[in-house]
């Protein structure tokens, strides 16, 4: 494996740029999966059948914790790859660590507002608008989830191998992800609660 | 016993009991076969763990002819059921069933990975590459569709086949009018063989985008290649949309969620309009590579450049944006009003002009061409008139107002055959007699191939153009027989003689097979076409570095410049190689799958929730692994280098 040590560690071989690029290929089929859970929740939203609709079950204080939880989030990964990129490897351990607590936080309260929608009535079986609203918010935090056992999986691999072209371009991998994550649900923030809201 | 009785057929008759008998048998003998000569450790090492691109293509290709064949049997069944009037051979709930499997079969588990076949073979040949840009990946891709495919083949004996049609529309597919698991099989056989199909179309952009040799540049890529861009942009674009739509689908089936239904605010339209904005695109991905192999082929065979290269690739890539922006053309009798029918009805139009200037383009490439009328040359040249009928029906059919008479008649089943039979299984036949001698070292027979293809042309006349006929006379599809007033018996007669000679055409290609396997020669050169582009520069059999030294391009007919015009292709000094090494993780993730799509369909929730858990175990274990492939050393790549050069 050729290691180019002028490009950063995460881009130093070609395997490792194949993988970058290769990767937002997949976020561009993720945009497209998330583009088709919107759009069928616009066509959905006002079909409620008997059930509620959603400015009857949207509260805004766990939606605005979930929003800075994982906001917050996204910044200390954005940290942790700065560290990473300057070769401190603990400062990023921390900060990874921190941003799946912070995950971790965030699904908490997600699972709680899920529990909330059940015992108002609204479970994924009432109305077609229940179902695409859980489906849109249940594969954004499958999505979480899934990145939670990934993130973790990559800080064992970096406290046991340290910083590798390898482990550094799966870190960073990871961050695009979680970024990506973070936009998708502002998206949710704006278009599915807010506006439900008004 | 209640447990047992949810696999039981249905509908069970005589032909699915010695159906069973028939599978049965088959595993057995296989099974015994491989014991006996003793090819367990030879299939487990060089095919279920290879992570080689020929290979995989080729693996496709084999799976691809089987489905042929399923898919083959389903069409002649159903143009039997049809050739008199009131025809007692099926009943109608059989026949639900046979023409759903056949659509599915058809264009998901034969066309799909017929077209992956070429593009896993082909691609990284043509841009110079050694392999993929993810291998593991790519095997990962075939196993799923590997194991999809088998989840729907296991339909009709285990539980029963889909019958809501290729297009299982809502309310008809939902729990109360398919009751049977059928659609369970169709939404999770396809979610998982559309899994594999994104994954390639991933790895295949990365591929083209990241791996060619550094003299090629976009504009010096074989067409095929472009074709394959195109295509796998389209698939990346658009799969993600059906993954939904299915999930959707499998949630109102077993969960009882209201998406598709008629209550509680479900709206069974949306399934249509997201099935459809995957399904329009999904024909496309189908005919771009085939376009792309005829390409080559027209080209190869008039002894001239391809006319036009720029405007090949202009219009290649405005089809695909249209092809996403035509969808509801499937669906102009439900109702979404004139303005809506109207600007569908526009940008179908739209489409024939970019295809029509690939038409033109190859007819130029033709024009004072010294044609060779090879097997494949003809299945180009059949395939030129017989497209440009099924193009100008599509035109018809596109006419949002006078869809209303044509819709859902025969009149659109001979339109989709006619672009599909000659464009797409065309190009991969005359890609397959092309390609055979790079892929196995020796020639299919052409004597024998111009018999299949003179009859396979014919027999498709004769099967398809009557139903342009019946159609607008009003004979519906999917229906299971009509009655003799009707007048439809004649035509439909001529149909099934027509299918029944398609039927022995595909014989003939099986036995030119087994002909050219024992009598063709094997001291052909690694060129026996005379032909241009990079593919052909290396040796046969292809080793599984694929270029020893990394090839220095200077056009697109690559080759071709080696041979006439004295370009030097390969300079520079021998390097050891870097290759991906085998894994059989692919092998049993893509059967963990069957499991995972095998208990939904079933609603078993507890081996539901166990290959759940060994999925992510596998992705977990492949996380941690560390495999940094091995290397082909200076000495063994030399030793290869003159062993092959002997041989031609
Ligand atoms: C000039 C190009 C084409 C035009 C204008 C066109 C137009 C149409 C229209 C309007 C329909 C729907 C008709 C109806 O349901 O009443 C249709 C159906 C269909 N077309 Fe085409 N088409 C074209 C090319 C193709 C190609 C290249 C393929 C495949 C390789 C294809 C495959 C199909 C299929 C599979 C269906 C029917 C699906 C079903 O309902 O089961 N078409 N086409
Ligand atoms: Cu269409």
């Amino acid at each position: 494996m050729k290691i180019d040590h002028s490009l950063p560690l995460e881009y130093s071989t070609k395997q490792n740029d194949q993988n970058i690029f290769g990767f937002w290929v997949f976020l561009a089929a993720e945009i497209m999966l998330f583009a088709t859970l919107f759009t069928s929740y616009f066509t959905l939203e006002h079909r409620v059948g008997n059930g509620p609709s959603g400015s009857e079950i949207f509260e805004i204080t766990p939606v605005l914790i979930e929003t800075l939880v994982l906001l917050t989030s996204s910044f200390t990964i954005g940290l942790g790859i700065h560290a990473m990129r300057i070769g401190k490897q603990k400062a990023m351990l921390t900060f990874f660590a921190i941003t799946l607590v912070l995950g971790l936080g965030f699904l908490g309260f997600e699972i709680d507002e899920f529990i909330t929608y059940i015992h108002e009535g609204a479970t994924l079986q009432t109305s077609a608008f229940t179902a695409i609203l859980m489906m849109t918010l249940g594969t954004h935090g499958a999505h979480v989830t899934f990145g939670l056992f990934w993130g973790a999986g990559i800080v064992m691999q970096i406290k046991k191998r340290g910083l590798t072209p390898e482990t550094t371009n799966k870190s960073f991998i990871f961050s695009l992800y979680w970024h990506f994550l973070d936009v998708v649900w502002i998206f949710i923030f704006s278009f599915i609660y807010l506006k439900g809201m008004m | 016993m209640d447990f047992l009785d949810r696999f039981a057929v249905p509908n069970p008759s005589i032909a699915i009991y010695a159906s069973m008998v028939a599978i049965g048998l088959t595993v057995v003998a296989i099974f015994a076969g491989l014991t006996y000569f003793k090819k367990w450790g030879y299939l487990w090492r060089e095919w279920l763990t290879t992570v080689d691109h020929k290979r995989i293509g080729i693996m496709y290709l084999i799976s691809a002819l089987i489905m042929l064949f399923r898919g083959g049997v389903d069409a002649i069944m159903m143009r039997a059921q049809l050739a008199v009037p009131d025809n007692k051979l099926m009943d109608a709930q059989h026949y639900n069933e046979v023409f759903s499997t056949h659509g599915v079969i058809m264009l998901l588990f034969m066309a799909m990975p017929f077209i992956f076949a070429f593009m896993n073979y082909l691609v990284p040949l043509q841009i110079g590459a050694r392999d993929v840009a993810f291998p593991r990946l790519n095997a990962l891709s075939f196993w799923l569709f590997f194991f999809g495919a088998m989840l729907l083949n296991i339909s009709f004996v285990v539980g029963g086949s889909p019958d809501a049609g290729w297009t299982s529309y809502f309310p008809l597919a939902g729990n109360e009018l398919s009751p049977s698991v059928g659609t369970n099989y169709y939404m999770f056989a396809i979610q998982i063989s559309g899994l594999g199909s994104l994954m390639t179309g991933i790895n295949m952009i990365t591929t083209i985008i990241k791996m060619r040799a550094p003299s090629m540049t976009l504009m010096k890529m074989p067409m095929f290649t472009w074709s394959s861009l195109v295509t796998n942009l389209i698939i990346v674009t658009v799969f993600p949309v059906l993954t939904v739509a299915l999930a959707m689908g499998s949630m109102d089936r077993l969960f009882g969620t209201h998406f598709f239904t008629t209550t509680n605010g479900g709206m069974d339209m949306l399934w249509a309009n997201l099935f459809w904005v995957w399904g329009h695109p999904e024909v496309y991905i189908l005919i771009l590579p085939a376009f792309g192999l005829y390409s080559e082929i027209i080209s190869t065979f008039a002894g001239r450049n391809l006319y036009g290269y720029k405007s090949m690739v202009a219009s290649m890539v405005i089809i695909s944006a249209l092809s996403c922006l035509v969808w509801a053309h499937h669906f102009f009798t439900m109702g979404q009003g004139p303005t809506a029918n109207s600007f569908f009805s526009i940008t179908t139009m739209a489409i024939s002009v970019p295809t029509g200037v690939k038409m033109f383009n190859w007819l130029f490439t033709l024009w004072k061409g010294k044609i060779r009328f090879t097997v494949p040359m003809l299945y180009s040249i059949g395939f030129i008139p017989l497209f440009v009928i099924g193009g100008m029906t599509g035109v018809m059919l596109a006419m949002s107002a006078a869809d209303y008479q044509y819709h859902n008649t025969m009149f659109l089943v001979a339109h989709f055959h006619n672009v599909i039979i000659p464009g797409v299984v065309f190009a991969m036949l005359a890609g397959l007699t092309y390609y055979w001698p790079k892929m196995f070292g020796f020639m299919l027979n052409e004597r024998i191939g111009k018999w299949a293809f003179w009859l396979l042309s014919i027999g498709f006349c004769l099967a398809f153009f009557p139903m342009y006929i019946t159609g607008l006379d009003g004979q519906a599809r999917r229906m299971y027989t009509y009655s003799e007033a009707t007048g439809y018996g004649a035509l439909n007669m001529v149909s099934f003689v027509g299918a029944g000679i398609m039927a022995i055409s595909f014989a003939i290609i099986v036995y030119n097979v087994y002909y050219s396997v024992r009598y063709s020669p094997r001291n052909i050169s690694a060129d026996p076409w005379d032909a241009r582009s990079l593919e052909w520069a290396t040796h046969t059999p292809v080793p599984e570095y694929n270029f020893a030294i990394t090839p220095n391009v200077a056009s697109s007919q690559a080759f071709w410049d080696t041979k006439k015009k004295g370009h030097e292709l390969f300079s520079g000094e021998l390097e050891k190689i870097h290759m991906p090494n085998n894994s059989g993780v692919p092998f049993i993730m893509g059967a963990i799958f069957f499991v995972w799509g095998f208990s939904f369909i079933f609603s078993l929730w507890i081996p539901a929730i166990i290959s759940t858990i060994a999925i992510l175990v596998c992705l977990v274990l492949r996380s941690f692994e560390v495999d940094h492939g091995r290397y082909i050393s200076v000495k063994e790549i030399e030793e290869t280098e003159i062993k092959l050069r002997g041989v031609n």
